[in-house]
């Protein structure tokens, strides 16, 4: 058997146990311009759910309790669950159209599948994976139901099926990965939108377009693509002509989520030197104050002597 | 040294009154926990969407690790450090720390969805994730925990069974290794579990939120390691009438007003360098829970152990340590619960009545086994109280 350079480093990381130092470098490595991202047009959206017929369809998803065809499901301000990966919300600005109604603004909810995932970050077993074209998805088998991946998400996203007693998963937008692993292949929700308010791609293609429908129309759109910075860049883009945070896209942090954690978990375990540090100065101590308990004749013995 | 007895079974009946409601505790737990694992999670929690963690990680396995900090803070000082004078309560603080981590188990396999699958980070690693060191940790250290409690079981049944006898040789040889493995591993996991909120940077309330957090819970899980101990010690040597250890305890809790001032002024320092005072009064349930923790929890039992008199007094000192305790356990509360609020929340969350059974019954459950363990096993070194005329 030939050891390849690849391999060794494998063997070297297995060997190094917690302080696999690698592994955050090569998460970076895995997002690229070339990934795909969807751009959603909240001005074009007018609210037909064909997104979330399609998403219910192309995923096997549970039957819907009302028709896709139900606009008053708009009356309330909907999540996406373990039965529905995305979700249309309508909201109304201060907008109003020439009769003086104020303009409805209908915005798609689903995965942003984040360049720098927090969920995959947090994974207990590495279930969650950001894949190489820009998919974040979920492998059951591996899954325990920590649901650590709910609390990461700062698009509070991922779904669990509390209800199943023994095989309960995560839900959330696997953004068709079957289908966009495939040529020419698009998601579901993007392949099906009747006014081209998605549109599919690779993110550095989108962000162009983005800037460039922005940029055309100033006095229109909010002059941001939401998701361009946001916790590190997203696979999934917005823009709009009403402020973001007006259509439950909030203000997040540039850095990405899981900056801080995995720099503390990766300079405390890097070659396990601190605990190994930890671990010699007790023992020193131990030599100094305590040197019969390293002899292996504890002091209690002695007691027993003395009592 | 001579002053102590050796730790020997206590001479007590066993079928208390307060055992049998622990008994009963437990039964109900029982009940709901075979209904979670019936219906699912949602036919006994109130965890939802938003809410996915509850009580049994904010207190069953938070609160709980936190708490049996006084299996190492207590190993530290008695074996590393030599202080020989605190060895008669290193046992019941070691019997403690052990029931306690095999409760967190219990309470997370009840708690993770696929409990079936509890073994598979052992074989999935995922370094990137705090839970993963969190989990790692405490799988090793519950090991450590019950090697290291081998000796007090070979002590009683080691002739019989020769086994235990001939391992608890081998291992006197090697215990240093395994205590100090012992008083790193709490190390690591207690920082490690304040880490674990720092993946929801804006969903943890700011007056939590802190990158020094695992610091944080580091100093406090060794600040309660001491004064859990006097606690448990009043309640156990009063249950069981047996002679108060105030002599050992009194000593303990000099060092907690230096360990517990040293958390204080770590975390109103890194409260003054944030600028969060400027929610402590906003009425909001947030300032409330951070005010109550930081003011009974810290703050007037930390004054209050300043005074020789309250050291010195039976009732205080138990007072002062049982104010230290639910100060940490609310801290561990309010981190994981009370500051966590998801930016599309439509409802907050708290625990339904199943969640608080499976809760009492798991705590029962650890008092339950202390009982068995300081009835059969030499744990306790306190004699019985001589008998007033």
């Amino acid at each position: 058997m030939q050891i390849t350079r690849r391999s060794l480093f494998k063997i070297m990381g297995a060997a190094g146990g917690l302080s696999a130092i690698g592994s955050r470098a090569a998460a970076a490595e895995n997002t690229s311009d070339d990934d795909y991202g969807c751009l959603a047009d909240v001005g074009r959206c007018i609210g037909c759910r064909k997104c979330e017929m399609a998403c219910s369809k192309v995923n096997a998803l549970p039957p819907a309790q009302t028709s896709f065809e139900d606009m008053t499901v708009f009356d309330r301000n909907r999540r996406p669950d373990e039965a529905a990966f995305t979700v249309v919300n309508r909201y109304f600005s201060s907008r109003a159209d020439e009769r003086g109604q104020p303009v409805p603004a209908y915005i798609k909810v689903q995965c942003m599948h984040c360049l720098h995932p927090a969920c995959a970050s947090a994974c207990i077993t590495g279930a969650l994976k950001k894949q190489e074209n820009g998919a974040v998805t979920y492998n059951p088998s591996r899954c325990i139901g920590c649901r650590y991946c709910m609390i990461a998400c700062p698009f509070q996203i991922p779904a669990y099926e509390f209800s199943d007693p023994l095989t309960p998963r995560v839900r959330k937008c696997t953004f068709c990965f079957e289908n966009i692993s495939k040529q020419g292949g698009l998601p579901g929700c993007a392949a099906i939108c009747p006014v081209e308010a998605l549109t599919f791609g690779t993110r550095s293609e989108l962000l162009k377009i983005a800037h460039q429908r922005i940029s055309e129309a100033p006095l229109e759109y909010v002059q941001k693509v939401y998701g361009e910075h946001e916790v590190g860049g997203t696979s999934w883009l917005y823009i709009s002509k009403v402020p973001f945070e007006k259509l439950g896209l909030y203000p997040l942090p540039e850095k990405e989520i899981p900056h801080l954690t995995e720099t503390i978990q990766h300079s405390i375990f890097a070659y396990m030197w601190a605990p190994i540090t930890l671990f010699g100065i007790l023992a020193g101590a131990m030599r100094f104050f305590n040197p019969q308990q390293m002899s292996g004749k504890p002091s209690q013995i002695q007691t027993e002597k003395e009592v | 040294m001579s002053e102590h007895a050796r730790p020997a079974p206590i001479a007590a009946p066993f079928w208390t009154p307060g055992v049998l409601v622990l008994t009963a505790l437990m039964g109900i737990a029982a009940i709901f926990i075979a209904a979670r694992f019936a219906g699912g999670l949602a036919a006994v929690t109130n965890l939802k969407q938003s809410h996915p963690w509850g009580l049994w990680i904010g207190i069953d396995v938070a609160t709980g690790v936190a708490l049996a900090a006084g299996g190492f803070t207590t190993a530290a000082l008695a074996h590393i450090f030599g202080r020989h004078h605190y060895e008669a309560v290193t046992r019941p603080a070691l019997l403690t720390a052990m029931l306690g981590y095999t409760f967190v188990s219990v309470g997370l396999f009840v708690d993770i969805g696929r409990s079936w699958a509890i073994w598979k980070p052992l074989v999935f690693w995922q370094p990137n994730s705090v839970l993963f060191e969190v989990a790692m940790c405490v799988v090793i250290y519950l090991h450590v925990l019950y090697i290291e409690f081998i000796p007090a079981a070979a002590e009683r049944f080691g002739e019989k069974i020769k086994i235990l006898g001939t391992l608890n040789r081998v291992l006197d040889k090697v215990m240093w290794v395994f205590i100090i493995a012992g008083v790193v591993l709490s190390c690591m996991h207690q920082s490690g579990l304040g880490s674990l909120m720092l993946i929801a940077p804006t969903k943890v309330h700011p007056l939590w939120y802190t990158p020094i957090l695992p610091l944080l819970f580091l100093l406090s899980a060794i600040a309660v390691g001491y004064p859990m101990v006097v606690f448990e010690t009043a309640i156990a040597t009063t249950s069981l009438n047996l002679e108060d250890e105030m002599q050992i305890l009194n000593p303990l809790t000099r060092v907690t007003v230096f360990l517990l001032g040293l958390y204080m002024a770590v975390k109103i320092t890194d409260m003054a360098v944030r600028g969060t005072y400027s929610y402590l009064f906003d009425g909001s349930v947030q300032s409330r829970a951070f005010l109550t923790e930081m003011i009974a929890g810290v703050i007037v039992p930390w004054v209050m152990l300043l005074f020789p008199g309250v050291r010195r007094s039976r009732r205080w000192l138990f007072i002062s340590c049982a104010m230290i305790v639910l100060g940490v356990a609310l801290n561990r509360i309010n981190v994981f619960l009370v500051s966590y609020s998801p930016p599309h929340a439509t409802q907050s969350y708290f625990p339904s009545i199943g969640e608080i059974a499976v809760t009492a019954g798991l705590i029962s459950g650890i008092i339950f086994f202390y009982r068995v363990a300081v009835t059969f096993l030499p744990v306790l070194s306190a004699r019985p109280r001589e008998v007033k005329p």
